[in-house]
């Protein structure tokens, strides 16, 4: 069972009360969490909630304020080096060296891991291949796309064949396409036993990745679950939206009052959460209300995050 | 058995993994920097020391300090060069690393420390300063500048000059978010510090006020030492004073380093 660390496998990190204070801003306040060995473990939250503070402080290159945290059973404080080791990080911005060829960036960034040449060389080649950049490795880093520095960082996080990887929004930036091939690069990881943890602000990465997931907001954990438990305990299995034409939909006036659980206004449209739909769909009409359009979907992490936070994920 | 321990802990001491970076870098780039390093002496000495040391000369009869301008001359540039070269490699090197690349960020992701990349930045300066210090030091041999092999413990007073700048010069860089302020440093210090520090003449031609300004500066040092080396003049108190100003000033820089690139990595 992912995701509840049992006494056969104690948690790879293990975080209470984890605070991180810049002067008098807070940007990590007091939050609880564990990750289990190969388990997907994601944090979702807007930007400024505090998930690359908190990825830092894991990563050990950057000091915690208050709290307690364990990654690997020893202390970030003591044993930075000693974690760093069997670490990988993809950080969110490339930190890739465009002085040097591709495969230049792999040897030396094994070098950093205290790893011989020859090992470099053989990993290099390997991971090349896994990110599909193998015809690529005698090239220039600059004109690479956005979606091949990424898969290029994430080989190069991988070079020591870490425990435990750290990806802080890992496909913010790219297209679909780059995206859904990092996601089936990360997937065949999950599969080897490779521990994720990711940040994200998109809620189809963190569906699509993560096993369990908080979802932070403001410094703090609001919530925490499965995406499906996240789903079924703060948003109804279904949501209408409702687009009314240019005007309308700010003189509705409690019109849809008790057609749904719950309804959100957002500047564009109207969100009904309901059991059934299509139900309400016909109610809305025996309104005589006239929606310019209607879409009837699951609910997703992005009604959670509204519905938690009062706020949508990307504005 | 101690000596092949420390000799391993050494070898795989993280700052070299900083200095490998350089080293693959340098792959690439030695071919045109190491020409220039051999081209700006032979410009320099051919100008300045035959040009206009024939002119010098020519009105001195016993020389300059009893010696032809070019052999006063050439130590000095060689200090100097030695400046130039670590303030470069100290300046924008690292804004590359810390902002327009990040190089540095992705070395502390790894088990490497703040610390190994201060230390293994300055062993690559040392290094560059020693191929530059040794080219320049044979295009003087050839312009006659001075005698071989009499003259090669400059090349030590000369790189341990560099280091005196890079140590200070690469601590106030990691404090930097653009490289606005380098321009300032160039203009401002490291310029003045090439005409006024006995580079060119020596400092008792300046307004005895100025005397004790040049007597701070690491490069006045620099160049007693390498002068005093290369000529074969060295006493063994002064050469004790200049050696512990410009050991203070690579201490103080390492020091300082330390605290700037913590703060910058690791925040």
């Amino acid at each position: 069972m992912p995701g509840v660390p049992t006494e056969t496998s104690p948690p790879l990190i293990h975080a209470r009360g984890l605070t991180k204070r810049f002067g008098d801003f807070t940007a990590v306040d007091g939050i609880d969490f564990d990750v289990a060995p190969g388990e997907a473990f994601g944090f979702l939250g807007p930007n400024g909630a505090g998930k690359t503070s908190t990825m830092r402080m894991i990563g050990c290159v950057s000091p915690r304020t208050g709290g307690t945290l364990d990654v690997l059973g020893m202390d970030p404080n003591n044993d930075g080096p000693a974690i760093r080791a069997r670490l990988g990080v993809i950080p969110q911005q490339d930190t890739l060296d465009t002085e040097l060829t591709v495969q230049e960036n792999l040897w030396i960034y094994a070098r950093y891991f205290d790893l011989s040449y020859k090992v470099a060389k053989e990993r290099t080649t390997e991971l090349l291949e896994f990110v599909q950049l193998q015809d690529r490795a005698k090239a220039e880093v600059e004109p690479l796309s956005g979606g091949m520095k990424r898969r290029l960082t994430i080989a190069r996080g991988l070079i020591n064949e870490p425990d435990l990887l750290l990806l802080d929004e890992p496909t913010t930036g790219l297209d679909p396409q780059a995206r859904h091939l990092l996601w089936d690069r990360l997937y065949r990881l999950k599969q080897r036993g490779v521990t994720l943890v990711l940040t994200t602000h998109y809620m189809d990465e963190a569906e699509q990745l993560c096993d369990r997931l908080v979802v932070m907001d403001k410094a703090k954990i609001v919530a925490e679950g499965s995406p499906r438990e996240l789903i079924e305990q703060h948003a109804t299995k279904e949501v209408l939206e409702l687009r009314f034409p240019v005007g309308v939909q700010e003189t509705l006036d409690g019109q849809l009052d008790g057609l749904a659980d719950r309804i959100e206004q957002l500047p564009d449209r109207m969100l009904l959460y309901t059991a059934d739909g299509d139900a309400t769909v016909v109610a809305v009409h025996e309104r005589g209300l006239t929606p310019e359009s209607v879409l009837v979907r699951r609910s997703t992490l992005e009604d959670v995050f509204l519905r938690l936070t009062g706020r949508t994920l990307i504005e | 058995m101690t000596t092949t321990t420390a000799r391993t802990r050494i070898m795989r001491s993280p700052a070299l993994r900083v200095f490998e970076h350089h080293l693959l870098v340098y792959r690439r780039t030695y071919r045109g920097s190491l020409f220039t390093s051999f081209l700006s002496p032979v410009l320099f000495l051919a100008a300045m020391g035959l040009g206009l040391g024939t002119l010098v000369d020519a009105n001195n009869p016993q020389g300059v300090q009893g010696i032809a301008y070019l052999v006063f001359l050439a130590p000095g540039l060689l200090a100097a060069t030695a400046m130039q070269t670590a303030a470069f490699e100290s300046t924008y090197p690292i804004m590359a690393g810390m902002v327009w690349m990040k190089t540095f960020d992705a070395m502390v992701t790894t088990p490497i420390e703040p610390r190994n990349v201060v230390f293994g930045q300055l062993f690559w300066a040392a290094t560059r300063l020693t191929l530059v210090c040794s080219v320049f030091l044979l295009v003087m041999f050839g312009f006659g500048a001075a005698t071989f092999p009499s003259a090669l413990p400059a090349l030590p007073f000369a790189v341990l000059t560099g280091l005196a700048f890079a140590a200070p010069i690469q601590a106030f860089a990691a404090t930097q978010k653009n490289d606005t302020v380098f321009n300032a440093i160039f203009r401002f210090g490291i310029t003045p510090l090439f005409i006024f520090s006995g580079t060119f003449f020596p400092i008792e031609q300046l307004p005895s006020f100025l005397q004790p300004i040049a007597w701070v500066t690491p490069l006045f040092h620099g160049v007693a030492l390498t002068r005093g080396a290369a000529l074969g003049t060295l006493e063994a108190t002064t050469t004790l004073i200049h050696l512990g100003v410009l050991l203070a000033f690579v201490v103080a820089g390492v020091f300082a380093s330390f605290v700037t690139f913590r703060r910058r990595l690791v925040r």
